[in-house]
């Protein structure tokens, strides 16, 4: 390949990480040479930011809630779409294909335009500022995600296996727990990836959702930015926190993401 | 494709999933539907209103700016990231490992918080501290995206290109990556040059994986709400304010709910008819 031609990706590649180069440096500066003027390197290396949010217990809880939500969402959507895209994708039923659609608007949905009557209804259901809360309200975007995801892989496995376990004398659960699911285990490896991260990725119904007990680091992080004067420092730290358990998934699914991001499609 | 069976007990499956989603999308469209169609002084009372939020709503200038500017969002970026994502996917190697670093390393932003990418751009371009906005003034352009709105534009557009231009790199690559061989060596028997090779081999088999790229692309920049609001909080003035942003000065910042909840159906069902071309261009393909 042409030098030329290896230079577009080298040059992509650096556009996509002085941003975060930039968040990076911020968090290791002291507020006040950050308010000093520009520097492209941190003059007196500090790791107060960092300190700080490991010390403070309203800012380490917000990534823990964070996390909590978003795993009890992750292991919620996976479970009820497995046996839903396994339906869509092995049998004709009524309505099917009205439903299958309806699912996928729901992907769809603008989280602004739901954001105050959710906040009505959990409220209502005295489930305001929970996990749980959280958790299902994005259940709106992910379950029809992982059922489309997990269709697309499950269409991808000969009908054959089916009817040979049936031959062979297994019944539908032990067939579907033993043979099918590790026949799809990529699909769900990358459904749960996906789920994972628009959970984790989206703040507008977790900030919504939340107030104290169980307050997302989306809020956390805005109030930081409101009050506590302009604490640039302490966000770029917050920030660059953020990132890192994206960075460690990701390294697993980097040969599937496309095919996640086509909603198993590819 | 497989040959599917008609059996209707199968809709046991799909209960929980309907339950699920359906407490989460119809209980809050309702809602949406009653505070639309109705005028509320609190209490649980209402007066029915019939169509005047939707008149008062799709008369408006404020709608009529938000949803150009909307247009105007999505068509940049569109125009940007597609050409720029199957250019970059084209320039990428085959195999190698550089392959893994590349796909991690351009996957990194779409894994990021909505809110930190705005802060993080918010960061990157401020004027004076900022290194793209110190680097941009002290090379004599007078840049400042928190006053000036082409500057603001400008940003926002960069950010959003940073942020998703990935999705169609990682798409189309994995397009690319299903030509086998062959293809290649019999394009260079008969000597076809580059442009061939791009025009009658890669771009059709780009063509579903692209289809996706740019509704998912169309789709998700029609909903952006969390960057913008941390980037440029829709200003200055009411430059950035696309249609979400709007929705929600209207909802919360006014708490006009009426005309709010107006907007939102409205708005969902542009989302929705968009959602249905999505769906049939993607069944139609699926069945070639």
């Amino acid at each position: 390949m042409p030098l030329h031609q290896r230079l577009v990706p080298a040059v992509y590649i650096l556009f996509l990480m002085l941003p975060i180069y930039w968040l990076l440096s911020m968090s290791f500066k002291t507020t006040n040479e950050i308010l000093g003027g520009f520097s492209l390197f941190p003059q007196d290396f500090t790791l107060e930011n960092y300190i700080e949010i490991f010390t403070d217990p309203t800012w380490y809880r917000g990534y823990l809630n964070s996390i909590t939500y978003v795993v009890i969402n992750t292991v919620i959507s996976v479970t009820v779409a497995l046996p839903a895209a396994y339906a869509f994708s092995r049998y004709r039923f009524l309505g099917d294909k009205h439903l299958f659609f309806w699912l996928l608007t729901n992907r769809m949905a603008p989280p602004a335009v739901f954001a105050l009557p959710f906040f009505q209804l959990y409220a209502a259901i005295d489930l305001y500022d929970t996990h749980i809360a959280v958790a299902l309200a994005h259940c709106l975007f992910n379950i029809p995600l992982a059922v489309w995801i997990l269709e697309g892989f499950m269409s991808g496995v000969p009908k054959q296996l089916d009817e040979m376990a049936y031959v062979d004398g297994y019944s539908f659960p032990r067939f579907f727990v033993r043979i099918f699911m590790p026949a799809i285990a990529s699909g769900i490896g990358v459904a749960a990836f996906f789920c994972f991260m628009y959970s984790w990725v989206e703040m507008l119904l977790s900030k919504t959702l939340t107030s104290v007990a169980a307050k997302s680091i989306a809020a956390t992080m805005t109030r930081t930015a409101s009050t506590a004067g302009y604490e640039l420092g302490l966000l770029a730290a917050a920030g660059a926190l953020t990132i890192i358990p994206g960075a460690i998934v990701i390294y697993f699914v980097r040969n599937y993401i496309a095919k996640g991001f086509s909603l198993g499609r590819v | 494709m497989i040959n599917k069976t008609i059996k209707q007990s199968a809709w046991f499956f799909v209960i929980p999933v309907i339950l699920l989603v359906a407490f989460n999308a119809l209980i809050p469209l309702m809602t949406v539907v009653n505070y639309a169609f109705q005028e509320t002084f609190g209490d649980n009372v209402f007066f029915w209103e019939g169509l005047t939020w939707f008149e008062q709503v799709l008369n408006s200038d404020r709608f009529h700016d938000a949803f150009l500017r909307q247009i105007m969002f999505t068509s940049v970026i569109l125009l940007i990231e597609v050409p720029l994502g199957v250019a970059i996917a084209l320039c990428m190697p085959r195999k190698g490992p550089w392959v893994s670093v590349c796909l991690v390393l351009m996957a990194l932003p779409l894994l990021i918080p909505w809110n930190v990418v705005g802060a993080m751009w918010n960061i990157f371009a401020l004027p004076d501290i900022g290194l793209l906005g110190y680097s941009l003034n002290s090379m004599g352009i007078d840049y400042n995206f928190t006053q000036q709105p082409i500057s603001a534009w400008a940003t926002t557009i960069l950010m959003d290109v940073w942020h998703w231009t990935s999705l169609v790199v990682l798409l189309a690559y994995a397009g690319l990556s299903a030509i086998p061989e062959a293809y290649y060596q019999a394009a260079r028997i008969d000597g076809a040059s580059k442009w061939a090779v791009f025009r009658w081999i890669q771009l059709p088999k780009m063509k579903r994986v692209l289809t996706i790229a740019i509704l998912l692309r169309f789709m998700d920049s029609f909903m952006i709400y969390t960057e913008l609001i941390v980037l440029t909080g829709g200003g200055p003035g009411n430059s950035t304010t696309l249609l979400s942003i709007d929705l929600v000065k209207l909802a919360l910042g006014q708490f006009d709910l009426g005309p709010a909840a107006a907007m939102s159906l409205i708005y969902f069902f542009i989302v929705l008819l968009i959602c249905w071309v999505f769906y049939t261009v993607m069944m139609k393909n699926e069945q070639q």
